[in-house]
Order: C-alpha cells, then sequence, then structure tokens
C-alpha cells in the first residue's frame, strides 16, 4: 500500500516536471497578456476621459483619436478585428494603477515619457506617438502676448497628478514669478473654472490646449502662447513584465510610422503585396516571418494598415482634419523634416 | 472546562480566518508587486516633492518634502472640517429649534430648507456653489468692498492681512483671563451653594476676554498693524488684489456646501432631542419658578442633550469624510495633494492609500472621542 503511494508520487512530481518545463519553454515563445487578451477576445485599453484628437467618445460611444488607433492596431494585430477593443476612461490620477493592477493591457492615454515612471513603477513606455510640450493659454483681451509678461500673483488651472504640475514650478520659479496653482482632477473641471474666470491662464500639454480650447464657450476669445516650457514625448505604456507583450505594442505603433514612410496605406496595402521593395513587402506580410517572433501570423501588419491605416492617416483624421493642430511640427516624419524616426521592421 | 473551550473555539477560529485572509491579501500583493517589479516601502516620504500647493496653513513649496505636503494635505482637510463643524452647528441648532417654532412661516422654511438640502446629492451640491454661485461673483477689478475693507471675487475672498507684534504678549494675556474665568466659576458655585447668591458670571467672563487683551493693545505693549488688500494690475484685463488674505473660492464653496448639508441633519437631530423632552418637565420647572431661559439652560437643554449628541456625533463623522469631495474643485485637501497629486508623482498607491485611510481612521476615532468624552460628562451620573 504504502509502496504504491510512493510510486504514485513519483510519477505525479515526474510528470508536473516535464510539464513545467515544456511551459516554460513555450512560455518565452509566448506571452501571457497575449494569451490572455486572446481568450477574452479583447484588448484592453487606457484611455483619457475625453481629449478630442487622442482619444475621445462620441454620443453613440465611439471612441476616435490617435491613441485611440493604437489600441485598435493592437486589437487588429493579436484579434484580427480592430474593433475589438474595450475602453477604459481613465483620469491622470487613475492610470498607473489601473495597468499594474492588471485592469487594462495597454496605456494609451497622452502620458508623457519620463525616467521616474518608466524606472520607478513597474512601467515600461514603448514609444512616442506624439511629441508635444507644455504650452500656455490666455485670453485674448489680457493682452498678453508671450510668457514674458506674466507678473506674480498668476493663477494657473491645470490637472492633478501630471507632469503639467511639476514643469509649471520649473517654469516660474526660474523666472521668479510666484503663482498660485489651481489643480483639478478632471480636465473638463479646469476648462470651466478658466472658463469662469477663476485663473489667469490654462497650462498643459499644447495639443491639449488646442483640443480644450474647443470646448470654451468662446473659443475665439483665447489664444496659446508660443512658448514651448518642457518636452512631452506622449506614448503608449504596457506593465513590466511581459516583453513579448510590451514588444507587440511598441511594434504596432512602429509598423504605422514606417507603412507611412513607405507610402502604404489602408487603401493601398493589397496591391503593395507585389511590390518590388522588399521593405514594403516584409511590411504587409508577402515577405519574412515577422509575426513569428511575437507568437502572431503573418498578416499582422497588413491588418494593422488595412483596418487602422498609417500613422499620417490616422493623423490626418484625428488631429489635423479636427482642427486641433493642422501642422503636423515634429510629428512629422524624419524625412520631411520633423523627427518621427522609427527602427526598421525586419 | 467544557463551557469555556465552547467559548473560545468560535472566537479562535474568527481571528484564524481574519488572519488568514489579511494574510492571503499580503502574500497575493507580495508577489504581484515582485512580479511586476515594484518595490515597497516608506522612504520616498522625505524625497522633495517638487510640486507646489495652492493653499497651505504652513510653509510650504515643493522643495519641501513628501511628509510635509502630506501635513499640508492634512491641515487643510482639518480646517475645512472644523469650519464645517462650527457652521453645520450653528446652523443646525438653529434651523432644529425654528422647525418647532409656533410661527408658521419660520416652521415652514426651516422644513422646507431641511427637506431640499437633504435630498440633493451632497457632490452636486459642491459643484453647484463652486460653479453656479462663484461663478456669479464679479472679477476683481469690478468688485464693490464688502464690510469696507473685503473684496468676494470670482478669485477668492480677500480679506485685510493683521500683522502682530508681541503677539505672544497678547496669546498670554487671552490665558490668564481664560485661566480667571475658570476661578471665577467655580467661585460663585460655591457662593450658589452656600449662601444662594449669584453673580453674573456670563457678564463677567466676556468683559474679562475683552479687557485683558485689549489692555496689551492701548499700553502698547502689543502693536498691531492691519495691511488692505489693495488692487493690483496683472495684465490689461486681469487683476488681484495683493497684500491682504486671499481666501480661495475652492475653501469658501466646500465649507458652504458641507455645512449646509449636514445641518439639515444636526437640525433633525436637535428637533428629537428637544421633543424628547416630556411636557411635564417644562411645566415643573416653572411651577418652581425658573424664568424661561433657566428653564431652557437648566432642565430641557440638559436632557434634550443627551438625545441630540450621540446622533450629532455621527454627522461631525460624515462631515469630515464628505470633505474628501473636495478633490472634485480643486481645493487641496488630503485626497487632493497626497492621495492625488502625490499617489502619481510618486506611483506608490499602496502606500499613499494606506496612510491616507490611517489618517482618516484617526480623525473619525479622535472626533468619536471628542463627543464620546463629552457625552459621558452630560449622561446621568447615577450615584
Amino acid at each position: 500500500m504504502l509502496k504504491t503511494l510512493k510510486r504514485l508520487v513519483y510519477l505525479f512530481t515526474s510528470v508536473a516536471l516535464l510539464l513545467s518545463f515544456e511551459t516554460g519553454a513555450f512560455a518565452a515563445k509566448k506571452s501571457k497578456t497575449l494569451k490572455k487578451t486572446q481568450k477574452m477576445g479583447y484588448v484592453r485599453c487606457g484611455v483619457s476621459q475625453g481629449l478630442p484628437g487622442f482619444s475621445n467618445a462620441d454620443a453613440s460611444g465611439n471612441w476616435t483619436g490617435v491613441d485611440v488607433d493604437l489600441c485598435r492596431a493592437v486589437a487588429a494585430a493579436t484579434l484580427g478585428d480592430s474593433g475589438k477593443v474595450k475602453f477604459y476612461p481613465l483620469s491622470a490620477k487613475e492610470r498607473f494603477t489601473a495597468l499594474t493592477s492588471g485592469e487594462i493591457d495597454v496605456l494609451s492615454r497622452n502620458t508623457t515619457w519620463t525616467l521616474s515612471r518608466d524606472a520607478d513603477i513597474g512601467l515600461t513606455f514603448v514609444g512616442v506617438n506624439f511629441y508635444d510640450g507644455q504650452g500656455f493659454m490666455v485670453r485674448k483681451s489680457s493682452g498678453i502676448t508671450s510668457t514674458s509678461q506674466f507678473k506674480s500673483g498668476i493663477s494657473a488651472c491645470t490637472n492633478i497628478g501630471t507632469t503639467t504640475e511639476l514643469n509649471m514650478r520649473d517654469f516660474f520659479n526660474s523666472k521668479g514669478i510666484k503663482y498660485e496653482p489651481v489643480a483639478f482632477e478632471k480636465a473638463d473641471e479646469v476648462v470651466a473654472a478658466y472658463d469662469a474666470g477663476r485663473c489667469d491662464t490654462y497650462t498643459t500639454d499644447k495639443s491639449g490646449l488646442a483640443a480644450q480650447r474647443t470646448k470654451l464657450s468662446k473659443p475665439d476669445d483665447h489664444i496659446v502662447l508660443p512658448e514651448t516650457i518642457s518636452k512631452e514625448p506622449l506614448g503608449p505604456v504596457v506593465r513590466q513584465g511581459d516583453s513579448v507583450w510590451e514588444d507587440i505594442v511598441r511594434w504596432s505603433l512602429n509598423v504605422m510610422i514606417e507603412a507611412e514612410e513607405y507610402g502604404i496605406t489602408s487603401a493601398n496595402a493589397d496591391s503593395m503585396k507585389s511590390s518590388e521593395n522588399p521593405a514594403i513587402k516584409r511590411l504587409v506580410g508577402a515577405e519574412g516571418e515577422l509575426g513569428a517572433a511575437f507568437g502572431l501570423d503573418n498578416d499582422w501588419s497588413l491588418r494593422i494598415i488595412k483596418q487602422v491605416g498609417n500613422y499620417g492617416e490616422s493623423y490626418k483624421r484625428n488631429i489635423a482634419d479636427t482642427g486641433i493642430l493642422p501642422d503636423r511640427g515634429p510629428n512629422q516624419l524624419w524625412t520631411k523634416g520633423g523627427i518621427l524616426y522609427v527602427p526598421p521592421a525586419r | 472546562m467544557n463551557h469555556r473551550l465552547k467559548n473560545i473555539i468560535p472566537q479562535l477560529l474568527t481571528l484564524l480566518f481574519v488572519l488568514a485572509v489579511i494574510g492571503f491579501f499580503t502574500i497575493n500583493a507580495q508577489l504581484n508587486m515582485d512580479e511586476r517589479g515594484i518595490d515597497f516601502g516608506y522612504g520616498f516620504l522625505g524625497q522633495e516633492s517638487s510640486f507646489d500647493v495652492q493653499f497651505s496653513l504652513i510653509d510650504y513649496d515643493g522643495s519641501h518634502s513628501y511628509a510635509r505636503a502630506y501635513l499640508v494635505g492634512l491641515l487643510n482637510t482639518i480646517l475645512v472640517s472644523v469650519l464645517g463643524i462650527i457652521f453645520c452647528t450653528i446652523i443646525g441648532v438653529i434651523v432644529g429649534v425654528a422647525r418647532l417654532s409656533p410661527n408658521y412661516l419660520i416652521r415652514n422654511t426651516a422644513a422646507w430648507y431641511v427637506e431640499f438640502f437633504r435630498n440633493v446629492p451632497l457632490l452636486l451640491q459642491i459643484f453647484f456653489w463652486y460653479y453656479a454661485a462663484l461663478r456669479a461673483l464679479p472679477l476683481p477689478e469690478n468688485t464693490e468692498p464688502l464690510f469696507g475693507v473685503t473684496y468676494l471675487t470670482v478669485k477668492g475672498y480677500y480679506i485685510p492681512r493683521l500683522i502682530w507684534e508681541n503677539f505672544d504678549i497678547l496669546f498670554y494675556s487671552i490665558l490668564a483671563a481664560i485661566i480667571s474665568i475658570v476661578i471665577i466659576k467655580n467661585y460663585a458655585k460655591k457662593l450658589q451653594e452656600e449662601k444662594g447668591q449669584q453673580l453674573p458670571v456670563f457678564l463677567i467672563s466676556v468683559s474679562l476676554l475683552v479687557i485683558l487683551p485689549a489692555l496689551t493693545l492701548i499700553t502698547g505693549m502689543v502693536q498691531l498693524e492691519v495691511a488692505l488688500p489693495v488692487l493690483k494690475q496683472l495684465s490689461k484685463t486681469s487683476f488681484i488684489y495683493a497684500d491682504g488674505i486671499s481666501v480661495p473660492p475652492e475653501l469658501l464653496a466646500l465649507v458652504l456646501a458641507l455645512s449646509l448639508y449636514t445641518a439639515t441633519f444636526v437640525a433633525e437631530c436637535v428637533r428629537a432631542g428637544i421633543q424628547g423632552i416630556s411636557k411635564g418637565q417644562k411645566e415643573a420647572a416653572a411651577s418652581v419658578g425658573l424664568n424661561p431661559s433657566q428653564i431652557l439652560k437648566l432642565v430641557i437643554m440638559p436632557q434634550a442633550l443627551r438625545i441630540i449628541i450621540p446622533p450629532t456625533t455621527n454627522q461631525y463623522l460624515n462631515l469630515t469624510k464628505n470633505s474628501s469631495l473636495a478633490a472634485a474643485i480643486a481645493y487641496p485637501d488630503l485626497v487632493l495633494v497626497f492621495a492625488g497629486t502625490a499617489l502619481m508623482q510618486t506611483g506608490r498607491a499602496i502606500e499613499i492609500v494606506s496612510i491616507t485611510m490611517l489618517t482618516y481612521l484617526s480623525l473619525s476615532l479622535s472626533i468619536s472621542i471628542l463627543m464620546n468624552w463629552y457625552n459621558k460628562k452630560i449622561a446621568i451620573k447615577e450615584k
């Protein structure tokens, strides 16, 4: 009796050990987050609570914006359908906790890449999908045309929990100006308070200012000052500890930018399969085995381009055509005078 | 023996169960944090916070530590709670008594006030006072002075700043006045018990409190300068008042909303307390020759307070906890400064939320202890 029991124990342990080796080897190829996502059937994506051009829901609950498009690209690559995204609107304060606690798997919420965020709190930034900088908006009637006209006693409205609060302090301190920071939890509350005359200036990322200006009661009575007081590279973030998932999100973004570089659009993607250029052929899945490295099929990048479009299409659709920032500025390809430059997909 | 075991075993099992649950969550959190490369510790409290706060009772800017930012938030929470408790008590007592008024108009106005304010969600009321009521206020340059030297504007309530010289002497004079009032009160009690004489204690107390500090001012030991708010131009259309003290509109709106809301509940407690005293008490007191104010002070209130205090304690606790809604309108309380900005900048969710929870717990417990002590003091002392 005891002998059989012993044998059974041995048998179980050896089988268990074997199995664990098997799955161990397999896990190196396939990401846990990817597995979970494919099982659930949708990508869990954290976005803002409403920032036109980046992530904004319309009356019927359809999300649009460049940040939203990144999530759709990840869904197209991993699930085959760009519509299979569940959006989680998050405040600036909640966003990192939602990601590290596993409530969402991608955070694409106009989030500034900084050293302390990247290194400290269990996050990994995968790239930059919008180069921004902090600016100021004031009332035209104030006669202020430059930040050099700011005087001590000025009150500045902004959001809590953002790099804005820190930049603002650095800026005013370096100029020796005493200021009153009025920090709200939600962007809509900042807009309402600034509109009511509570503050002399509204400060946040310039793209944000351009977008929020449209929500003011009289947008034309306000101007965004020309100065930029900080670097704000905005990009998607993932949890630390799943490097394959990190790569999937990073290359979903890179593919969109590289597709624009090679002139591949959602309209001509299929016909590009017969292109002469091997770089283009790789991007549309007609050559090479790029998807295998992530545990994906070979059409993953083609689906991104076909269903979401390249970066230029996304920018035009969400930011330029909506009148937020018609000029692409630094967010232009490196070949056209901007700073968008991604490693080659090969 | 058997009986004792029966008592102990269920308690032991419950304790083990609670410990197991806590242990499970701790280990789970630890494993998850290890896996995601998040370390745990309170060392960040000593680091430079590098963000500024709009309104602070102590000296603070971004070069101070996170621990000091915590203190700033805590003091702001205490400030709004204390102000709220004072105002809700005053309004609550007045409205509670008014609800029992024989006058139809007063009685019904009070009833409508209570029904309206306690049935609208508090957050909405805070938004109303902040956005609707304050938005109606004028810009600083168009403001007519209120009480001659103060200005109520959309950017805040500007009041004169008092600059004291030798403030400590004034402080000691007030302290001396309070000590002598206590002595006089004891003496008056003794006099009443032994000889049946009554001293006008209230009148003496008030005059002591006024005369002693006034003396220090008149003799020139303490000097007071008043800095009036002066209109200052920042740009073509933007003005503020400089030199005075600016009470932020966020604080005004929050205190207003919290005290008006909580006062309705306090009013109901007061009404219940007064109605809980039988009519016979009042009639008996009148028949032994007490006048109406003595009846209220010596007979009705001591009994009514026993009914009023315990439920009112709950309302004070609610007010303190509700003050955390401040974050919605940018009043820099503990939740906004510490559980908001500091949490975001450091990313230390578990540490900061645990500190914040413990802080609210200790605040509430302190209020409870204080109110229980008061309740015990006024309770019937059985001999």
